[in-house]
């Protein structure tokens, strides 16, 4: 084919359209800053922007695995709360276990037995993901409410596993001594957990971000996201391919389990369910299936929620509703919607 | 005739409650262009879609080469040397043209010379490598479907309408890109709507109504038999230029 049969051309992106895809992620600095005029107070404004910082992270890490597993395998799991608590309980079950190390006045034994108990939970949410995959979600899919039924039945099933391993009781889930009390910054106090949590959380979604664009597994989910068929049709088992991400979305549930459970500091068999509505949320402010979404959907949240609290507690409660209300009122596929070819 | 690379024996192809091959018997030899013509609706692309196993055929059998393929997941289908050009391309726009060409190779790192080869016969591949396939033209993510079908060397490749919408001047350089794929001895399976094209790289031909082929022959037997062409598909290769 010659050069001059065909002249090269490419679609330029207005810049209005290039201003509005990024628009979304200046969102949470803007409510940083309405939050810190409507606060006044910049010490109280800090504590309350790292906390919400933290809750958002916490989010992110259990809403990452749905949103990639709804937008690859267009599956609805409301079990995935299940792996939350699952995970939470387990990390509960090593921290227990390692005692010593958590009470040691060593902070490196006090983040080795954390770390630990992370790497046990997710082992074990994981290999449940693989099992419930195979189980419940396999023969249901392409059918959404049957996804929902048999989801939320896998659910129950979960909690009560928890009831009968560890009792109806909630437990108290303590932190290591390093990670209890706060820095004080200024006049603010920041509680160390929750700069872990923050560290945690931004560390696997930068790490999220590179495998999704840097590695030809990343490659792989992105493009079957859009149009598993064709990736299908060039060779790839997509199956297995949603088992892998199905696995590693029930283990990262886990991780924010032991995460959301050190931060609660008292876990119950419906602490997943619980957190389930938030999670829900974010994904649904993000667009289904996208991670950059719903990276910014769990800030905005964690954020609207801290600053609401201290403002208007009363309003607090429906804060994130509205939230997701006006995000959907501006973009109904939410902030960065997944284009499907299905 | 070359021995045939690819035989559909009575297949039949159920979507939903719909009955849409209904016992398809074609021939693809080895080494040309077979074109499958046919009005809208006659079931060209679900027979392409059911050689890829994307719809699996409920009766018959698809043989390709030595092997039966019918009851083959997609996956062991394009392993086993077929590749799909679908109507709608294909293309994954949230990836750049690079990445759309890095999966394609699906059985290892892209070969520098079959891609240098390839950015010749499709230029804008190259100029655009690094661009986002979603804000390529029409022509170009077209060009960009064909160039992942063929990054590794196939057997067979299925392509479906590929000057469906397309300004003359593309169509021109498309019709000029199959010609010289035809060169290097691939099977190409090609449906297509224009017939003035068709006619020109095609060897074979068979003509689809109703869910079955209704002829199969030679193209240029078709090309010179206007009354043929006329009864076939209403029109005949004059009324179409």
């Amino acid at each position: 084919m010659s050069e001059t049969a065909i002249k090269p051309r490419i679609e330029k992106i207005p810049l209005k359209e290039q201003l509005a895809q990024k628009l979304p992620v200046l969102l949470v600095p803007v409510l940083a800053a309405v939050g810190l005029i409507a606060i006044g107070n910049p010490a109280s404004w800090l504590t309350l922007t790292v906390a919400g910082l933290a809750m958002g992270m916490m989010i992110f890490i259990m809403a990452s695995g749905l949103t990639v597993v709804f937008g690859l395998m267009d599956v609805i799991n409301f079990g995935h709360g299940a792996f939350v608590a699952v995970g939470a309980f387990v990390g509960f079950t090593v921290l227990a276990w390692l005692a010593g190390w958590t009470a040691s006045p060593s902070v490196f034994m006090n983040l080795t037995a954390v770390l630990v108990a992370i790497l046990a939970a997710m082992l074990v949410t994981g290999l449940l993901g693989l099992a419930f995959e195979r189980v419940i979600v396999m023969p249901v899919y392409g059918e959404h409410l049957k996804q929902i039924l048999v989801t939320m039945g896998g659910l129950i099933v979960a909690q009560q596993m928890i009831y009968v391993v560890w009792g109806p009781d909630e437990l108290h889930m303590s932190r290591p001594e390093a990670l209890q009390g706060s820095l004080v910054i200024g006049e603010a106090a920041i509680e160390k957990y929750r700069l872990v949590a923050v560290g945690i959380g931004l560390a696997l979604f930068l790490g999220m971000r590179h495998i999704l664009k840097n590695t030809k597994i990343g490659l792989l989910v992105r493009a079957g996201v859009e149009n598993g068929e064709m990736v299908e049709a060039l060779g790839y088992r997509v199956r297995r391919l949603f088992l892998i991400v199905f696995m590693t979305g029930s283990a990262l549930a886990g991780l924010g389990g032991v995460m959301w459970g050190l931060y609660q500091e008292t876990i119950t068999a419906h602490m997943g369910s619980e957190i389930m509505v938030l999670v829900f949320i974010v994904v649904i402010i993000g667009g289904l299936g996208s991670v950059e979404g719903c990276f910014i959907g769990a800030m905005l949240v964690g954020l609207l929620a801290n600053y609401t609290a201290f403002l208007a507690p009363k309003v607090a409660l429906i804060s994130t509703i509205a939230l997701m209300v006006a995000v959907l009122m501006w973009r109904p596929q939410g902030l960065y919607p997944v284009v499907k070819a299905k | 005739m070359a021995e045939n690379l690819l035989t559909l024996s009575g297949v039949h192809t159920h979507i939903g409650p719909y009955h849409i091959l209904q016992g398809v018997d074609l021939a693809v030899p080895e080494g040309g262009v077979t074109v499958l013509l046919g009005r809208n609706g006659a079931g060209k692309t679900t027979t392409l879609r059911t050689i890829m196993g994307l719809w699996t055929a409920s009766q018959g059998g698809i043989r390709f080469g030595d092997h039966v393929i019918t009851k083959l997941s997609t996956p062991e289908i394009s392993r086993r040397g077929i590749a799909l050009v679908p109507e709608d391309m294909g293309i994954f726009t949230d990836l750049t043209v690079a990445e759309n060409m890095i999966l394609a190779a699906a059985n290892g790192p892209m070969d520098p010379k079959r891609l240098a080869w390839i950015k010749e016969l499709f230029p804008p591949i190259g100029n655009f490598w690094n661009s986002s396939a979603g804000t390529l033209s029409g022509g170009q993510k077209q060009m960009l479907s064909v160039a992942r079908a063929i990054i590794e060397p196939r057997r067979l490749i299925l392509i479906d309408e590929p000057t469906k919408g397309l300004a003359p001047a593309i169509i021109k350089a498309m019709t000029d890109a199959l010609k010289e794929l035809k060169e290097t001895d691939t099977t190409i399976l090609l449906v297509e709507q224009n017939f003035a094209m068709a006619s020109s790289i095609g060897d074979t031909v068979a003509v689809m109504d109703d869910g079955r082929i209704i002829h199969s022959g030679r193209m240029d037997e078709l090309v010179a038999d206007v009354a043929l062409q006329e009864k076939l598909m209403g029109l005949s290769l004059e009324a179409h230029q």
